[in-house]
């Protein structure tokens, strides 16, 4: 009965979703109040509507309903109750209800803060947002129902994924599906911005906080994803240039970019049909990630297994999307007058380069991605394209991006001289490369041109962000001008700040990490870099759902217990897959991490990997404060002020905007 | 003297070590030496650069399956026996071809990939210098029906709307 609840639900939600996307379209068009009006409401019900249908599933999951196909494959009934509720997300047709749940959320979002915002832009936003989940509940009521049933019904439900089984994975792709879902914003904004034929600075302040927030969601998502990886997949490593992290990073590169221009374009009226651009292709980068993910062409341990048919209905929407988007762009965009860009040496020039390099790197990792499936679909063989060849490039290219964002704080806009940074910024780097050479090789056990060159950036970023903060603040009442820079200047420093923090992580840990694989009985010790390892032995324990050997290894430092590492080997009942949880101990300054193998024919000894690496936390804390910094600058109060200005344009004006 | 002994102690090694991988028994962890100091970064760094051929996109280091062990102690081997690396690549390409390479060696097929960065960031500084090189501020110019309405506009008295 519940699960033809859900049925019923999707499919009102997508008549909704039909009404949403159509008539406040025409609306607009024709200046017909009522058809405008019907956006609110309808964007609404979709709500209601997809949130039932996904409570009708919840609930399935919770009263263990086997009837239903996918209860029956994503859960059982030994499950512990907060993997019943994420395991609602865990395989395809779930996530796509999530998906469709977060994009009636955002768009709710939309309608709710945008007091500000003329009634004709925001009934083309809202309409533009509803055609999008008019694609999506179509694709899942047509091809990936969650609610199909299935006979006979299995006693017994199969194991969520032991890999899924863990809370960092658990919350992982809700926070990533609002950053991908929240790119449909600032998309709709631009669609709606083009449509209008108004591309002025008032539609970048609009824009600005939305395509923030859906920014942060991305960075604090991949963040976890890594950190997650690194916790559960047993060998240390937090990044691999697989397809679907690659599918996730590219909308995030698109995203910073967009930000940048955002800025340009509200501040100095540049860059306006590249702003636009660079929106729309952030979307369609979302939506491709998704096709790539779901539709079976990809090799990849995250790939949802799927059959090719909704490859294609993905790849036809997307096509869609993507094709009248940019037809769109291509009619509306010449006729745009942004500001010209005089000088080369001016922070909207300096955007730019920094937004040609990320569109750049964007660029090369789609290619690295799809030049093997291209390959092999025109029949020229197979070909690996993996962390080898991204990592030659990506490196490259990121560095002068670090450079350049030294110089964001302090450089002018429209114009500044090429005498006074380097005035200001030459010592700055001089300190900074006399620190990234001396801490490494004074603290660490050998030379390293890598770790040089991170610690090098990453204080470049540190002494560039105070010294633009102090000569921002400079002149006058210190306090005051502190208290009175937008906090939008607060959150750039704060992620720039986290983009050298992470570079110190990526550099140190590439170069000093320790890797050994031996074979230890209970009481023999490893030396790894002034850290003891002592092995104790393997006891057996029971969990919720599966029975493990646990290892236990002690670990010290000059002649004094630091930690207790407890890596184990689980089998989980109903999958019976043997999986590796990894002993950590996690520091600021280092990671311990080991990893138990196989025992050894001796029936004492066992095969052990053990780990030491240095600053690896430093990796996540970066995008942790990128993130904050993100939505420090998401809720400057310039963006909120608009509302104060709600008594004076009532929703239903009559006068014609005025041009801003 | 003590050269010739560690030597035949990690020959001794390597041989149970194939002895034990031969068997039944499943060493998820190989317990590898190298005779020489260089040999083991070698190692760390052929293994990391070659595919697991059963896997969903494994190294051969990170993968726990049979054909990814055979082929880590078959590089091993390799090394051992004084091959360098090209030639183990060389060799692993003969038997499984390109796919097992996740750096795609440079051929006509692959020239794309790498001169691609190359050629697109060339196209991003085209783009940068014709956007910013406009030293002149250009004010658009009206017509002169243009200039008309415009000197009509500017002598009528302000209307609403």
């Amino acid at each position: 009965m519940i699960p033809e609840l859900g049925t019923f639900s999707l499919i009102l939600a997508l008549l909704c979703a039909i009404l949403q996307g159509i008539f406040p379209l025409l609306g607009a068009h024709r200046t017909h109040y009522h058809w405008m009006n019907l956006a609110r409401s309808a964007a609404w019900s979709q709500l209601v509507f997809v949130g039932l249908a996904y409570a009708c599933l919840t609930a399935s999951f919770l009263s263990h309903d086997f009837s239903v196909r996918y209860v029956a494959l994503n859960s059982n009934t030994q499950l512990p109750v907060i993997y019943l509720i994420s395991g609602v997300w865990a395989g395809h047709e779930g996530s796509l209800l999530l998906w469709a749940l977060i994009l009636a959320g955002w768009t709710g979002a939309v309608e709710r803060c945008s007091s500000a915002i003329p009634q004709e832009m925001l009934a083309r936003v809202i309409a533009v947002m509803g055609l999008v989940s008019t694609g999506f509940l179509l694709f899942i009521i047509m091809t990936s129902s969650p609610f199909a049933r299935q006979f006979p019904i299995p006693l017994e439900g199969n194991d969520l994924n032991p890999l899924l089984q863990d809370p960092g994975l658990a919350i992982h792709p809700p926070i990533l599906y609002l950053g991908y879902v929240g790119f449909s914003v600032p998309f709709a904004f631009g669609i709606a911005a083009l449509l209008a034929g108004r591309l002025d600075g008032a539609w970048a302040r609009w824009s600005r906080p939305w395509t923030l927030f859906a920014w942060t969601f991305l960075t604090i998502g991949i963040a976890l994803g890594s950190w997650w990886a690194y916790n559960e997949l047993g060998w240390g490593g937090w990044w691999f240039w697989d397809p679907v992290e690659n599918a996730s990073f590219m909308p995030w590169l698109v995203g910073t970019a967009l930000v940048h221009s955002l800025a340009a374009t509200e501040k100095r009226g540049v860059f306006k049909a590249w702003t636009v651009l660079l929106a729309l292709f952030a979307f369609s980068l979302s939506l491709l990630g998704t096709f790539l993910v779901r539709s079976g062409v990809l090799t990849s341990v995250h790939a949802f297994a799927n059959d090719p048919a909704r490859g294609v209905f993905i790849l036809i929407f997307l096509s869609i999307v993507v094709g009248l988007s940019l037809g769109l762009y291509a009619w509306r965009a010449p006729s745009v007058r942004s500001t010209l860009v005089t000088s080369p040496i001016s922070r909207e020039s300096f955007i730019l380069i920094n937004n040609i390099l990320l569109m750049v790197t964007t660029a090369t990792i789609l290619l690295g991605t799809l030049y093997p499936l291209v390959m092999d679909a025109l029949g020229l063989g197979k070909i690996s394209v993996g962390a080898p060849y991204f990592n030659s490039v990506f490196v490259p290219l990121t560095v002068p991006l670090v450079l350049l964002l030294g110089t964001a704080s302090v450089i002018r806009w429209k114009q500044d001289k090429l005498k006074r940074l380097l005035w200001i910024l030459t010592p700055i780097l001089l300190i900074s490369f006399v620190i990234g050479v001396l801490w490494p090789v004074f603290y660490m056990p050998h030379y390293s041109s890598v770790a040089i060159l991170g610690v090098t950036l990453g204080v470049w970023t540190f002494a560039t962000a105070v010294v633009g903060v102090w000569s921002r603040t400079s002149g006058g009442n210190r306090w005051r001008r502190l208290r009175n820079t937008p906090s939008s200047f607060y959150g750039m420093t704060l992620a720039h700040i986290g983009v050298g923090v992470f570079a110190i992580g990526i550099s140190l840990t590439s170069a000093f990490s320790v890797e050994k694989q031996v074979r230890m009985a209970p009481g023999d010790h490893q030396l790894i870099g002034g850290y003891d390892f002592r092995f104790d032995g393997v006891i057996d324990v029971r969990g919720a759902n599966y029975v493990a050997q646990r290892g236990v290894i002690t670990v010290f430092k000059d002649g004094l217990p630091v930690s207790r590492l407890e890596p184990e080997k689980r089998t989980y009942q109903i999958q019976q897959n043997p999986m590796t949880e990894a002993g950590i101990e996690a520091g600021l300054m280092r990671d311990l991490y080991v990893s138990l193998g196989e025992p050894l024919d001796d029936g004492r000894s066992w095969g052990l990997r053990l780990y030491l690496k240095p600053f690896i936390r430093w990796i996540w804390l970066g995008a942790l404060l990128i993130a904050i910094g993100g939505l420090i600058a998401a809720f400057d109060r310039r963006y909120r002020l608009q509302s104060r200005n709600r008594s004076l344009s009532p929703s239903t004006a009559t006068t014609p905007p005025v041009g801003i | 003297m003590i050269d010739r002994y560690l030597t035949f102690v990690s020959r001794v090694s390597i041989s149970i070590v194939f002895v034990l991988a031969t068997g039944a028994a499943v060493l998820a962890n190989d317990d590898l030496s190298f005779s020489q100091a260089p040999y083991e970064s070698r190692y760390y760094r052929l293994i990391n650069e070659l595919r697991c051929l059963v896997c969903q996109n494994q190294t051969l280091a990170d993968s726990n399956a049979e054909l990814a062990r055979d082929l880590r102690l078959k590089t091993h081997q390799l090394i051992e026996s004084g091959e360098s690396d090209d030639s183990i690549i060389r060799f692993m390409v003969d038997r499984y071809g390109d796919f097992i390479l996740y750096r795609p060696p440079l051929r006509i097929r692959t020239i794309l990939l790498w001169i691609g960065p190359v050629l697109m960031l060339a196209l991003g500084l085209v783009i940068f210098v014709r956007t910013t090189g406009r030293r002149t501020h250009s004010e658009p110019t009206l017509s002169t029906g243009e200039q008309q309405r415009l000197k009509t506009l500017l002598n009528t008295p302000q209307k609403d709307k």
